[in-house]
């Protein structure tokens, strides 16, 4: 569950990226976060992992209340939040498994549990061949599903995804929306931020749209304001 | 831990150009510190020695007889700066006399009643010879006493200029070493800042982040410290047997490696292993902060 209550920041420079945003994402649902570059997606998706520190307002996740989450406690948080990337963000020395499988070990998760589960979620998001790959031998496609499988490794109550087609063709964005869809029915809250706007309209999903640091819509119906609006 | 550990070993080579650059840089700062930490720990010897060379002598009364006269030597021995007291009698000083004069028929006859009993003192601190003296003439027995406390304050000036200079040089070596070596190590972590970042953002302690670095630095300094103790015993050879092969420098001969090889293997050890373990935790601290 991710609760904003007023949030504001201000960057040091005195620029302000969000101010007064409010907004509430329960269990099991799947959101879009849009707004046209600079509107405040990114800061709002670094305030919830704890990346940043609101100005002012009250931020909760998952049950970590962020305002008042000690350094040392922000690790065990982020566990429960997966994060995928625009750029994957893959360890490029690492084996397509031993990626995934990282984020097993920093559990603690034994050897056995680590080779039961990442072959589970490499074919739940179509990659069981390509374990032994490293990242930079894949498709973008395939990267990013290498990085959904690695956040969806070990069962985090969300997921949320940074513009996590902003570097593939339409039919691969297609695709990487259609799995992120088809974990959110297994009962992950999922949570993606964009900016394409025919993507987002393929779908019947909850809307909160962002301009100028500020909510202006949240629905139901799949609206999505443009930067003409 | 199993796993943290294999991991730092990995790193190493994974990395490896960088850990290359990191131990190549350690062991020539090992290298240069300690070559010239030997010099001085030679020059200081040499000089040392010269200085024990100085000795006091100190003449007896010429009525004693020898009985007499070596038993002015348990009074001089009471003394506390004096190490040594070698009773020298009046016929061995007539030969040593003799001998240092090239003999000759000119020196035959020289009765040795012209010589007196003397001891041959050694010091235990050659920069407190003038208070020596000065004890040594207050001894029942003791009618002159030969020093050359010049020369003496000459040795102790330099010991004292070597020293000071050499822990000043030390300093500013060790000072340049470390911020060489702590550039490499930083310059590697700087490398893996995104690695780094992403082992963040998926919820990696910092220790459970921190400890292959800190298997790194600990394999990487002790190959480091190893290299450079070999390499610096086969360099301090090498320079030994070419001084004792030539004849003009015999006077130079170096301290025999084995004497300090113990010091030398844990100083490297230790400071290869601080400076790798101590430089790879703390050039991490600041890509932790994410």
């Amino acid at each position: 569950m991710i609760e904003f209550r007023n949030v504001t920041k201000v960057y040091e420079a005195g620029n302000r990226a969000i101010e007064g945003v409010s907004l509430h994402i329960d269990d099991g649902e799947f959101v879009f976060l849009v707004g046209p570059s600079g509107s405040g997606k990114s800061t709002i998706i670094k305030l919830l992992t704890a990346e940043l520190e609101p100005t002012s307002g009250s931020i909760e996740v998952n049950g970590y209340k962020l305002e008042t989450i000690k350094k040392r406690q922000i690790p065990y948080m982020r566990r429960t939040v997966g994060v995928i990337f625009q750029d994957f963000r893959l360890i490029e020395n690492k084996s397509v498994f031993e990626n995934i499988a990282y984020g097993m070990r920093i559990v603690g998760a034994s050897s056995r549990e680590i080779t039961a589960r990442v072959p589970y979620v490499l074919d739940l998001v179509g990659l069981e061949n390509r374990g032994r790959r490293l990242p930079h031998e894949l498709s973008g496609g395939e990267q990013q599903r290498v990085a959904i499988a690695r956040a969806l490794v070990n069962n985090p109550a969300m997921i949320v995804a940074d513009e996590p087609t902003g570097n593939l063709d339409p039919q691969r964005s297609y695709e990487i929306m259609m799995l992120l869809e088809s974990i959110n029915a297994l009962g992950t809250t999922v949570m993606v931020v964009t900016h394409e706007q025919e993507l987002v309209n393929r779908f019947t999903k909850r809307v909160i749209a962002i301009k100028d640091g500020r909510v202006i819509n949240d629905g139901m119906d799949g609206y999505y304001i443009n930067e003409e609006t | 831990m199993g796993y943290l550990f294999k991991e730092g070993v990995r790193n190493m080579y994974t990395h490896g150009f960088m850990s290359f650059a990191a131990v190549c840089v350690t062991v020539a700062c090992l290298v240069i510190i300690s070559s010239f930490s030997l010099l001085i720990y030679n020059l200081s010897i040499f000089v040392s020695d010269m200085e024990q060379q100085n000795r006091v002598l100190a003449y007896v009364e010429e009525t004693y007889d020898t009985a007499e006269a070596k038993s002015v030597g348990s009074r001089i021995n009471l003394l506390k700066n004096v190490r040594e007291a070698v009773f020298i009698s009046r016929e061995e000083a007539g030969e040593r006399f003799i001998r240092q004069e090239g003999g000759g028929e000119a020196y035959e006859g020289i009765d040795s009643s012209t010589f007196r009993d003397r001891f041959e003192i050694t010091l235990e601190d050659n920069s407190k010879m003038d208070e020596t003296v000065t004890a040594l003439e207050q001894i029942q027995g003791v009618v002159k006493v030969r020093a050359r406390s010049e020369l003496a304050k000459g040795f102790t000036t330099i010991q004292k200029v070597l020293n000071l200079a050499s822990a000043a040089i030390i300093v500013v070596l060790l000072v340049v070493s470390l911020f060489m070596i702590s550039n490499t190590i930083k310059l590697a972590m700087y490398d893996r800042r995104d690695e780094i970042a992403i082992m963040k953002m998926i919820g990696a302690t910092n220790r459970f982040i921190r400890f292959p670095y800190f298997v790194e630095g600990f394999v990487i300094g002790s190959i480091s410290g190893a290299v450079a103790f070999f390499l610096e015993w086969g360099l301090y050879d090498f320079l030994d047997k070419r001084i004792s092969e030539v004849q003009s420098l015999q006077l130079l001969k170096l301290v025999p490696f084995e004497q300090v090889l113990l010091l030398t293997a844990v100083t490297f050890g230790a400071v290869g292993l601080f400076v790798g373990v101590f430089g790879s935790v703390m050039s991490i601290r600041k890509f932790l902060d994410v």
